[in-house]
């Protein structure tokens, strides 16, 4: 106990630079302060974007006006959209746990460039500033949803400028973390640490920072013409002018699908961590998932036209889209059946980590099926652009990334902390969050067959019954959310010190004090013959 | 489950709701059964239960099994998705056209024959072929009984959709892809008939003419105003909407933009046919250019005294 409270004092939380307390943190370069400057950031806005959710389901409680006008609701989903997807999904794990992990976990002092690292959160905090003005001042709050699809979007007379231009620069961030990771994972690995002995989370991390890098710029190439449109009618998506609003479409998607797998991916990874520690065995499969993760990575980019079955694009087009998609499902399964696998024969410790990766199986099994029906040609024509590709993209972005966000946050939180949360209050934050989340979500898939659009303010009184069970849902998951979080902060503050490897992990981050101090190791660790990131007896 | 739930009005429902049924059928199978067995082992190898694990490092059969296995079920869903769809991008020759005229937010429906509907009036076993043109932003026109979906897109106006209803009644028609504001609002019925009634209907052409006869020119304006969707962005009552409200119009004076400059004109006959025919011309002040487009073509000339007249009413 002793020694942990020495830790605590001696570690990266504690131990002063040039500057002290926030000065001393916005300045940082150690990734680990980054890295909960992303959390705490993420955080915020996830919170900001939640009360607009809850804003969005308390509205469509009832038909008619409930709370809030058409034009209200709509700048209320396009926000909602805004901050979910780009200021919390998809720097998401990456920019937290990656930043704070990836270096600990591979034997390395820091990432390869400290300071681009800490540019790439001022970038994060500059776009996000940008959007918020776009939000409160100026001629009305956008309101094309988070796709900015021509030509509404420079139809409207909404305050639209701004908000592409902080999406631009959220780009940047991205493209600079990504950036940052594959330098480190190619050139910072300890002595005896090859590429068949990185962890799971590292390695899905390293697919992940390649989308970022490859995949980001064609988004921000977008916005780009977007705005030149708005401001100079150069005509390349205004249907007026000669211009073609399906290009837009798919290179918005070109980016946006493969955004999918940047936030999908490192969710995999902190769950392939999080199962073989609970049941205290070998990864099942570790070189098939490797492979999965890159052939995710890969066919992630050839898929993106399944966003668009609707819009009028050539038959040859649909189906080989089709097709495609239904390959990038495979090896998305492969992982399912190697989780599912390790815990066979396993030991497995009932912990709130574990019961987070294990919701996350079966909600993410429900978001990947549900892709199935949207894959297909002749479904995808009825529920596309209804209820149901709102409840299957929430299955897969907020119950694949965020149940795993929520497993990762509570299987490293005493690394970070090096102290321990109240696990009882953490199980039933966890219980309330999961009933909340299946009732909130699940009435939308039936909505979607029934045929209600999506994005609709008002709907016909055959639908009412089912909004009401979503929006409860909406009310128990705000509960759970709360309970998680109230129980968290209390815990950095004042939970029980931890000893460095409370779950008896074997990956390199454990090795060291909880919290770690400023430079990680004192010496940089060799990796033997024998170690392996799965090594348990 | 699926079948019984939704209405089934068209040639396509068979071959979209069969595919529902594979892919949901197969999924279910796999959502159930893999859920158990997590739930087995987590109950099975607890630690209280099995203190000691047993290291198993993989299995290269196991991942040969589970790639191929749902390669092939995959590849089944493709094919019933696949060919539910196919039959959908190709109209018989004989088919009745339709055009259909989006813009925000109502859609518009003209026949052969030049009748225009706010209702969407189709036979009964008679293949229907629908022209899509978007006046202004994309829309999408969404018939859930029928199963069918198509974006129009304007500048594209090549784009159609077919189907032939197969059920009489009184089915939904939606907009289905974001189109701003009143996006919610954007919706319309499809009447389907028996070939007959859809004849006698198609062909009374006196019907509008008589019934406009019997009502008066202010509720004729009226009735018009409403068929083409004034009201979504004018109100009657006196508040602000995307455009200015009618209440108190006829006669005020307005500041309006012209060609750059400010003036001030009184809303006369004229000033009303020139905001319906080139709505950008006269601005009024507040309001945002190019939100409204020309009603040119679709309004004649008759129509728009009776909209006058209307107008002079709501003070």
């Amino acid at each position: 106990m002793q020694e942990s409270q020495s830790a605590i004092q001696a570690s990266y939380l504690r131990t002063p630079g040039r500057f002290k307390g926030f000065l001393g943190w916005v300045t940082s370069t150690d990734h680990k302060r980054i890295g909960l400057l992303y959390l705490y950031s993420i955080a915020t806005m996830f919170f900001v974007g939640m009360l607009l959710g809850l804003a969005m389901k308390l509205e469509l409680v009832a038909p008619g006006k409930t709370l809030m006008e058409a034009r209200d609701y709509n700048a209320t989903f396009t926000v909602h959209g805004v901050i979910m997807i780009f200021m919390v999904v998809i720097p998401g794990l990456p920019a937290v746990f990656g930043n704070f992990l990836l270096p600990l976990m591979i034997g390395a002092r820091d990432v390869a460039f400290p300071r681009i690292n800490l540019l790439s959160w001022y970038f994060y905090v500059a776009g996000v500033v940008l959007i918020l003005i776009a939000l409160l001042f100026g001629p009305g709050t956008p309101d094309t949803g988070w796709t900015f699809y021509a030509p509404y979007s420079f139809k409207t007379g909404t305050n639209m400028l701004p908000a592409i231009f902080g999406a631009f620069i959220l780009g940047f961030s991205s493209i600079l973390t990504g950036l940052n990771f594959i330098v480190t994972i190619h050139r910072m690995r300890a002595p005896g640490m090859g590429w068949m002995k990185l962890p799971m989370f590292a390695w899905t991390l390293y697919g992940t920072a390649w989308i970022q890098l490859l995949a980001t710029p064609v988004v921000g190439i977008t916005l780009v013409l977007v705005a030149l449109e708005r401001l100079f009618g150069i005509g390349v998506f205004d249907p007026a002018l000669g211009g073609d609003p399906i290009l837009y479409q798919h290179l918005f998607w070109i980016y946006s699908h493969p955004a999918v797998y940047i936030m999908i991916l490192p969710a995999m990874g902190a769950v392939s961590e999080i199962i073989p520690t609970f049941a205290q065995k070998q990864l099942f499969g570790y070189k098939a998932l490797i492979l999965s993760t890159m052939a995710i990575a890969f066919v992630g980019y050839l898929v993106w036209g399944h966003h668009m079955f609707t819009a009028g694009m050539s038959g040859t087009a649909q189906y080989a889209f089709s097709l495609l998609t239904f390959l990038v499902a495979i090896p998305s399964a492969i992982k399912v059946f190697n989780w599912i696998s390790t815990m066979y024969k396993g030991s497995i410790n009932m912990q709130t980590p574990f019961y987070w990766a294990a919701s996350f199986i079966f909600v993410f099994m429900i978001g990947g099926f549900s892709g199935l029906v949207l894959g297909s040609l002749a479904t995808n024509i009825h529920v596309h652009d209804t209820g149901f590709v709102v409840a299957h993209f929430h299955y897969i972005v907020f119950g694949g990334v965020g149940y795993s966000f929520m497993a990762a946050i509570h299987y490293w939180f005493p690394k970070i902390y090096g102290r321990m949360y109240d696990s009882h209050w953490a199980n039933i934050g966890w219980i309330l969050f999961f009933v909340g989340f299946v009732s909130l979500y699940t009435p939308m898939f039936w909505l979607g067959m029934k045929g209600m659009p999506r994005r609709y303010y008002d709907y016909l009184p055959e639908f009412h019954g089912a909004n009401i069970l979503s929006t409860f849902g909406s009310w128990i998951l705000a509960m759970g959310f709360i309970v998680i979080v109230f129980n968290l902060i209390r815990a950095a503050r004042s939970g029980p010190p931890v000893g460095p490897n409370p779950w008896n992990g074997k990956t390199m981050e454990w090795m060291v004090p909880s919290p770690p101090p400023v430079e990680n190791f004192e010496e940089i660790p060799v990796v033997g013959e024998n170690d392996g990131p799965y090594n348990y007896e | 489950m699926y079948n019984t739930e939704i209405t089934q009005a068209s040639n396509f429902v068979k071959g979209v709701d069969t595919a529902f049924l594979v892919i949901m059928g197969i999924s279910f199978v796999f959502l159930l059964g893999l859920t158990a067995v997590m739930l087995y082992f987590i109950y099975r190898y607890n630690r209280k239960r099995h203190p000691k694990p047993i290291q198993i490092e993989g299995s290269t059969r196991l991942e040969i099994v589970w790639t191929v296995i749902p390669l092939v079920l995959v590849m089944v869903m493709f094919y019933y998705g696949w060919a539910g769809w196919k039959p959908m991008g190709k109209p018989p020759k004989d088919a009745m056209e339709v055009t259909v005229i989006g813009r925000m937010w109502n859609f518009i429906f003209e026949y052969e024959n030049g009748r225009k509907t706010d209702t969407l009036y189709l036979p009964k076993d008679q293949a229907v072929k629908l022209n899509l043109v978007a006046l202004d932003v994309i829309h999408s026109v969404y018939i859930p009984a029928f199963r069918v979906k198509q974006d129009m897109v304007p500048g594209k106006d090549n784009t159609f959709m077919w189907f032939i209803p197969q059920r009489e009644g009184t089915f939904e028609l939606y907009c289905t892809e974001y189109c701003g504001l009143n996006h919610s609002y954007m919706f319309n019925y499809v009447k389907v008939m028996e070939s007959e009634a859809f004849n006698t209907w198609y062909s009374d052409t006196t019907a509008v003419a008589a019934s406009a006869e019997i009502e008066s020119a202010t509720a004729a304006g009226r009735r018009i105003m409403q068929s083409i969707g004034c009201f979504a962005c004018h109100s009657l009552d006196g508040s602000k909407l995307v455009g200015p409200t009618f209440k108190g119009l006829y006669g005020s004076e307005r500041t309006v933009t012209s060609g750059g400059s400010k003036k001030v004109v009184t809303a006369d006959d004229e000033y009303i046919r020139k905001a319906i025919f080139e709505p950008d011309a006269e601005l009024v002040e507040g309001f945002g250019r190019g939100l409204m487009l020309s009603y040119r073509g679709q309004l004649s000339e008759d129509d728009i005294l009776l909209i006058i007249e209307y107008l002079k009413t709501v003070q």
